[in-house]
């Protein structure tokens, strides 16, 4: 049935204050955010240039040490938080999923930390993940000695490595691998019981089920899954501020850089630009998915 | 994202079908021990953390040295839980008021976009949902200095000196949470809304709000469970606003906490009881209403 623009107006007024809001704080403060980044500054004393100007502020951020360090450690972040949460969460679904006794609970619980804020996650962490080690060891530490791994005592994000980021994903891994494992189980309800049948009949074996027929019909999901963790991963900010503290250098990503930028340098043009890089990088993970989504959302309809 | 919404809500119906097994019978012997064995494993790593926040709330701050830390309490005592509700109790107030109009509010736009992306579209109402959901992934990052400076003019305006701390809070929450709230409603709104009912209220002669009055509102009690427990969620546990837009006289729980936590405070007994006053709304929510609370987990993230 056709509508005619009469019956389509009211739609749009209504959603328009919405749409005013959403204009307003998403698009022109994004705006505003870029303009800033652009910005020509010097300090104010000696009057020596502290961001040129133009697009040359992102090639000086994109040139400095400092910011390098950042975007390494949300590298190593990044890898070690997606590959975690994907391996228990599918790992957690697959124990769960075929009518285990007290399936509901065991669920519930492994979701438990979801509830949890990163900052009150990260008090907790902060002390678990402590370095001392021997006679100094609390923590992660001190369990691993209490269970005869003294050789796996380590410094955790403080180790002296460049790959230490990767002992702050074991937080964030803690946090959300139950909400992956949430998703591949409802995932796995999807797939009708005919097809296990049918594959048992023809003779696969429990592994061969797996791999050849209801792995292949999660991908779909294990896409979803890989870029919610993945951009959250890119704006992790509270539960590095919350283990780290404040203006670590050992733990800085481009998230928490903004804020040291912003405040202990003084310097909101730089962090103006390390801001519209960040989301950037969200959007080339977020952008292809939502257009992706929304046309074969028009294809259903 | 179209197949996680087909089988969350298929996931709401049984559809197992028996295979003449007991549930908890599959497989072989050597096979369940091992499966049981691995799920146990992983739930005592996972509830480890709160292991250690529990016995340490309790404990004597005298008491808690490097080699007890493990151990359970040799005495309670709930001076670590007094100390931390004295320096939590008023910012506690602050987040519950926070969040909860948050919550309403993103709540109720979210049902009326949602019913119009679902039912009553416009042109280019796909466009719209779509740039609408993009400032759901977006990091606030990139909108926090323009945002602080923005609120502190209005701030500054004559008369405005009131709107400061949890109320910049509860404007940016209601905002950031229209996108998540639409979203989760018009997908509500799609499978529970039949197109049916609506053309013969079209043809009754009902305009779209005595429609959306008379009849998309009185199903939507779902839908608002879902939001309202997402938003609530999300607005008690963000910290990133509350670092940018309030302070330790006007902000919220996590601020507190954070500051309660950091620097050299070596009260353990008060700061892991903190955690726990800071973190129990939302683990209450999360225990009664768990259900919906991962209804909202898997609107949320994906459509």
């Amino acid at each position: 049935m056709r509508k005619r623009a009469k019956d389509r107006l009211p739609g749009f007024l209504l959603v328009l204050p919405s749409i005013i809001l959403i204009a307003i704080f998403v698009y022109w403060l994004i705006y505003r955010n870029v303009a800033t980044s652009l910005d020509q500054t010097v300090t104010r004393a000696t009057k020596r240039v502290l961001n040129p100007g133009g697009l040359a502020n992102y090639s000086k951020l994109l040139g400095d040490g400092e910011y390098q360090h950042a975007l390494f450690n949300l590298l190593v972040l990044t890898v070690v938080f997606v590959a975690g949460t994907m391996f228990f969460g599918l790992l957690w679904a697959v124990l769960l999923e075929k009518g285990v006794k007290g399936e509901g609970f065991f669920r519930s619980v492994y979701l438990l930390p979801m509830a949890i804020s990163f900052i009150a996650a990260g008090v907790v962490w902060r002390w678990l993940l402590s370095p001392g080690v021997g006679e100094q060891a609390v923590g992660l530490n001190q369990l691993l000695a209490m269970m005869g791994l003294e050789r796996f005592q380590n410094g955790w994000w403080q180790s002296p490595t460049q790959f230490s980021m990767a002992a702050m994903a074991i937080p964030a891994i803690w946090q959300l691998s139950g909400y992956v494992m949430a998703l591949f189980l409802a995932g796995f309800r999807g797939i009708s019981e005919d097809q296990r049948e049918a594959a048992r009949i023809d003779g696969a074996s429990e592994w061969q089920l797996y791999r050849h027929v209801l792995f292949p019909q999660l991908s779909p999901i294990a896409l979803s899954a890989l870029i919610i963790i993945g951009h959250m991963s890119m704006k992790m900010f509270d539960l590095i501020y919350a283990i780290a503290g404040q203006n670590s250098y050992k733990a800085s990503v481009p998230a928490t850089l903004m804020w040291t930028q912003l405040f202990a340098q003084n310097n909101p043009t730089a962090a103006a630009v390390n801001a519209t890089i960040l989301l950037v990088l969200v959007a080339i993970v977020v952008v292809p998915y939502l257009i992706y989504t929304s046309k074969s959302e028009k294809g259903t309809h | 994202m179209a197949t996680s919404t087909a089988t969350a809500t298929r996931e709401a119906i049984p559809v197992r079908v028996t295979t003449g097994q007991a549930p908890g019978t599959e497989g072989t012997m050597t096979g369940r021990v091992i499966r049981y064995a691995l799920i146990i494993l992983f739930l005592v790593m996972v509830l480890m953390p709160l292991y250690v926040l529990i016995v340490t709330s309790f404990k004597h701050s005298a008491n808690v040295t490097a080699s007890e830390a493990w151990s359970l309490p040799r005495s309670l005592t709930i001076d670590g839980w007094q100390a931390a509700w004295k320096s939590l109790a008023p910012p506690l107030g602050r987040s519950l008021i926070m969040a909860v109009i948050a919550a309403i509010l993103s709540s109720i736009l979210g049902s009326l976009n949602g019913f119009v992306f679902a039912r009553w579209r416009f042109p280019g109402a796909t466009t719209i949902f779509t740039l609408f959901l993009f400032g759901m992934f977006i990091p606030y990052q990139a909108i926090m200095i323009p945002l602080q400076g923005m609120l502190i003019d209005v701030q500054s305006q004559p008369g405005m000196g009131w709107f400061d701390g949890i109320w910049k809070l509860i404007v940016v929450h209601t905002i950031f949470g229209i996108p998540i709230c639409t979203l989760i409603f018009r997908n509500y709104y799609a499978t529970a809304l039949p197109n049916e009912i609506l053309e013969a209220a079209k043809v009754d002669g009902a305009g779209m709000l005595r429609t959306y009055t008379s009849i998309v509102l009185p199903i939507s009690a779902p839908g608002f469970v879902v939001t309202m427990i997402w938003q609530f969620t999300s607005a008690w546990n963000d910290f990133l606003f509350a670092l940018f837009l309030t302070n330790r006289n006007n902000g919220p729980v996590t601020y507190a906490l954070n500051e309660l936590a950091g620097g050299q405070n070596p009260n353990y007994p008060q700061i892991m009881a903190g955690v726990l006053v800071a973190s129990l709304p939302t683990l209450l929510v999360y225990i009664l209403l768990g259900r919906y609370f991962i209804g909202g987990l898997m609107s949320g993230s994906v459509k």
